[in-house]
């Protein structure tokens, strides 16, 4: 009998809610620890935190006991963790920017006004969203919004450039980067269709240094994908974004098919448009040539990379502790450098938590993606997880010169609304996924009631 | 679809592996390297951001560390500051470091080897790393004593402890004030710098050990006396020629004594008289007879033309190295080319006083870790035996005679041994003289040796000499020390 249970079939919300306890702790730990290191005392900002935040996470842990109560317990606990760690570390240099950098003395409250939005964000996505599978029928409208979300940036008038990427949107005060939402977008949209054309893409055709490839009429998505990423890249400048999503498509395109061939042409076909963009844009050479060596040109182009380095170098094996060290000379520590400031302060042992943290949220959403019964759930769940991935692994990698700079924004971490929104979206459809995953099958009218009682009583009793 | 999951999950894997990897890189392998890096300005904020340990002087900090709310976490603060900037030197973000402040900085950072227990200590508690103190040998009141006693005129004065070598006081005037230089603001601090560079008293001087060298005058006698009485062929009533005139030999020159008077009616007078009025053509026939060569060894004996770190950098004092006979005269009674730190005419007299026995000269007493235990003591140890306890004994005597009844009269302390030997060392026609008063005084506790020199006269100016200019700072400084 080949039948599977890959989870045992507990809630888990108990387990949940004591990890919660632990992720609270230790975000209000760390805030404290900023408070006093910063400022000698506890301060109001800190007594907001230490209230509001647990009342937002317990707002999630309560909708999931009734609306998911089969969810993993392991991926909320980890997403409060290190949404409260960023916002520890972008409280630490907004205490440290209101004296020295007035224009950026804001960023901790808008933070925590997007945290909490954040919540809320994933609160509607699982009160609202009972079946993931509901997602599938929007398939194409996903893929619209999502193609428009990529493009908005370049609509004149509420587009802005802002440090080489023109990838952000403003309305009135607000600036927003609608790629981060169109990144769900189009996962859904990825899953929805290789779900149904999986069996097609998978057909074999002719066969080329051992590798089988596909039949060349079936090329048209992946064309369709990589000239979007192209474009992504040529007009919006943005070597992260186009990275991101032409290597979530083809992740997802290999998971559904099974053709290795998939990942070949793909990376063929990226690294082909990098190179040319790399000959036609002098911002990109300008990238390599600071990851090549950073202090060539120390004043101008290598003067942020470097300092980051010299962030995570002071910060050493332990780092400075909280309040510490000096993060705040590294510019745009709060957001793109936000992984350079916490290895400063908290040190390799820190930055090795926090990396683990991510590895944790990746791996429960490949098991949730692994459990659950239908395919769009599957290539949903993985396609998310892998995207969380991907961007840790760009953005992480850029700062401390693994690869060229890119300007991807770490997950829950660094500052900005659109990113905490879209992340904790993520977390909020892979809660419901997994979900999916561990609940038992309900009984049909199929199923022998009695029997299954008594296999029922049978495994308690084992 | 579970197989490419795995796949996939394994190469997510791969890559967090990769990134553990070039956070170990740049955290642990290359991170002392780029701390390093001379770019990175954290270091350097790093070094002022600390608390920096004090420098003591009798219980308090000279010099001292607050927390101000800027970039820099601390401020540097000198109380006292002109008193004892000589000493503490300045500690400044834009100029760097001097004095104390500078050689003494590994323990005042917290990074000296002879913290590191406490270092451990802090690692485990993860508390900052603290800086150690520095207590000084300086004597409050007699540094106070030698910087009153010199007050606006251009000079320096310094006492050693004759039996262990401290440095009871180090004053050198013109001073400046530390403070101004260790400020944050570094457009004031280079302008102040800028006025003090651009002053021609040079206050940025340490005049006891550096700056332009004094000819050391007729102190320099009892260097030529010493050379004499350890040939064995002196004795302090050896007769010497003392003509009223002396010509020098293989040249037209002719050297007088002091007002052009008559050493003695005879012609003749023995070594001690010689020194107790300090008699110019007595010493520089002396000189004639004994060559170049025993001088110079005598005073290389005493310290002339080798290094010393008390710990602040000593500029070696100089005997001429080629000298011809009529410049070898000259020589023998301090002139010519002869060039003295007081910090070594006070080893002079401290050899003397102290039976011929040189101790090495040092400002610290004690290393202290951040909770003020001592982690350091400097010990006493011997630099040299320039003399024989007997020449020193015979020559210590004839420097009290030169206080009893000779050119040193002022420097007498009712009850204290005091030997002294004046100078006025000649800069030309028509320039006033530098004077100096070296002496020693003795209790049945204590001996100290004092060196002073006050420049150009002093306030005395054309009319200055040894004994009046200097010789009351000499006796002041004595007086602080012994109490009296």
């Amino acid at each position: 009998m080949a039948t599977v249970a890959p989870y045992p079939a507990r809630p888990g919300r108990g387990a949940e809610l004591g990890l919660l306890a632990l992720a609270l702790g230790t975000s209000i730990y760390a805030f404290a620890q900023v408070s006093l290191a910063m400022t000698g005392e506890l301060t109001t900002d800190f007594k907001r935190f230490a209230i509001g935040y647990p009342a937002l996470a317990l707002v999630v842990h309560v909708l999931l006991r009734l609306r998911a109560a089969y969810a993993d317990p392991v991926i909320l606990p980890v997403a409060v963790l290190l949404n409260g760690t960023g916002l520890a570390m972008i409280y630490r240099l907004a205490l440290r920017y209101q004296v020295s950098q007035p224009e950026f003395g804001q960023i901790f409250s808008r933070q925590l006004i997007w945290t909490a939005l954040g919540v809320v964000a994933a609160v509607c996505v699982l009160g609202f969203l009972r079946d993931h599978r509901t997602l599938r029928r929007f398939t194409y409208t996903t893929m619209l919004l999502g193609l428009a979300g990529l493009v908005l940036p370049l609509v004149p008038g509420i587009g802005v450039e802002q440090g080489g990427a023109r990838i952000w949107i403003r309305l009135g005060q607000m600036s927003f980067q609608p790629a981060e939402i169109s990144k769900i977008l189009l996962t859904i949209f990825f899953a929805g269709y290789l779900v149904t054309r999986r069996e097609t893409l998978a057909l074999a055709g002719p066969k080329f240094l051992g590798l089988r490839l596909p039949r060349p009429r079936d090329l048209g998505p992946i064309m369709g994908a990589w000239l979007a990423s192209l474009a992504v890249l040529i007009f919006e400048k943005d070597l992260g974004t186009s990275l991101l999503f032409f290597g979530l498509f083809v992740a997802i395109l290999y998971i559904a098919t099974d053709r290795p061939s998939w990942i070949a042409i793909g990376l063929l076909l990226f690294s082909g448009g990098v190179v040319v963009a790399w000959r036609l844009f002098a911002h990109l050479q300008t990238r390599v040539d600071t990851w090549l060596d950073p202090f060539a040109d120390y004043y101008e182009s290598g003067y942020q990379l470097s300092n980051g380095l010299f962030g995570l170098a002071s910060g050493g094996l332990m780092g400075t502790g909280w309040g510490k060290g000096r993060p705040d000379l590294t510019s745009l520590a709060f957001s793109d450098f936000i992984v350079d400031s916490l290895g400063e302060e908290l040190g390799l042992t820190g930055l090795f938590a926090i990396l683990i943290c991510f590895l944790l949220l990746v791996q429960r959403g490949m098991r949730a993606a692994m459990g659950v019964r239908d395919g769009f759930g599957t290539l949903l769940a993985s396609g998310l997880a892998f995207a969380i991935a991907l961007q840790v692994f760009v953005v992480v990698g850029g700062v401390t010169r693994l690869i060229p700079l890119t300007g991807l924004t770490t997950p829950f971490l660094a500052a900005g609304g659109s990113s905490l929104v879209a992340n904790w979206m993520i977390v909020a459809l892979l809660l419901r996924v997994s979900d999916g995953a561990r609940r038992p099958p309900p009984a049909t009218h199929e199923i022998d009631v009695a029997g299954l009682m008594a296999a029922e009583e049978g495994s308690q009793a084992a | 679809m579970n197989a490419q999951i795995r796949r996939v999950a394994a190469l997510t894997m791969v890559m967090f592996l990769a990134l553990f990897g070039i956070v170990t890189f740049d955290q642990f392998i290359n991170a002392p390297a780029l701390r390093a890096d001379p770019h990175n300005s954290r270091m350097y904020y790093a070094s002022f951001n600390k608390d920096r340990g004090p420098i003591i002087v009798g219980g308090d900090a000279v010099a001292a560390s607050v927390p101000v709310d800027d970039d820099y976490g601390y401020q540097r603060t000198y109380a006292q500051g002109p008193l004892y900037a000589p000493i503490t030197g300045y500690y400044s973000i834009s100029l760097g470091m001097t004095g104390l402040e500078w050689t003494s900085d590994e323990i005042l950072q917290g990074t000296s080897d002879s913290l590191f227990l406490t270092r451990i200590q802090d690692l485990i508690t993860g508390s900052q790393p603290q800086g150690g103190a520095v207590e000084l040998t300086i004597h409050p009141a007699a540094q106070q004593a030698a910087y009153e006693g010199l007050g606006d005129q251009r000079g320096a004065a310094i006492a050693l402890d004759v039996d262990t070598g401290e440095i009871l006081a180090m004053a050198s005037t013109p001073s400046f004030d530390p403070a101004v230089l260790a400020a944050h603001n570094t457009t004031e601090v280079q302008q102040a710098y800028d006025d003090l560079l651009a002053d021609s008293a040079n206050p940025l001087w340490n005049r006891t050990i550096a700056g332009n060298l004094y000819a050391p005058g007729s102190t320099f006698k009892l260097i030529t006396a010493a050379a004499a009485l350890e040939t064995g062929r002196y004795d302090p009533d050896t007769q010497l020629d003392a003509p009223s005139r002396l010509e020098l030999p293989d040249s037209s020159a002719i050297l007088g004594n002091m007002g052009d008077s008559a050493c003695s009616s005879t012609g003749t007078m023995t070594l001690a008289e010689a020194l107790a009025i300090s008699c110019n053509t007595a010493f520089a026939s002396l000189g004639l007879e004994l060559g170049d060569d025993v001088l110079r060894a005598q005073a290389e004996r005493f310290g002339f033309g080798k290094r010393l770190d008390v710990p602040l950098p000593v500029t070696p004092s100089v005997f001429p190295p080629d000298p011809d006979r009529p410049q070898t005269a000259m020589s023998a009674i301090g002139q010519f080319d002869d060039r003295v730190t007081p910090l070594q005419m006070a080893m002079v007299v401290s050899a003397i006083a102290g039976d011929g026995v040189l101790r090495t000269p040092h400002l610290v007493r004690t290393e202290r870790g951040s909770d003020l235990e001592v982690v350091a003591t400097t010990p006493v140890t011997t630099l040299a035996k320039p003399l024989s306890p007997e020449s020193a004994e015979d020559l210590a005597d004839m420097m009290v005679r030169v206080v009893e009844n000779g050119t040193g009269g002022r420097v007498a302390i009712p009850g204290v041994r005091v030997g002294g030997k004046t100078g006025t060392a000649e800069k030309g026609e028509g320039k006033a003289p530098d004077n100096w008063f070296v002496a020693f005084g003795e209790t049945d506790d204590q001996a100290v040796a004092v060196a002073v020199v006050v420049e150009d006269g002093g306030k005395a100016g054309l009319q200055g000499t040894g004994g009046a200019v200097a010789g009351p700072i000499a006796r002041a400084v004595m007086e602080a020390v012994l109490d009296q």
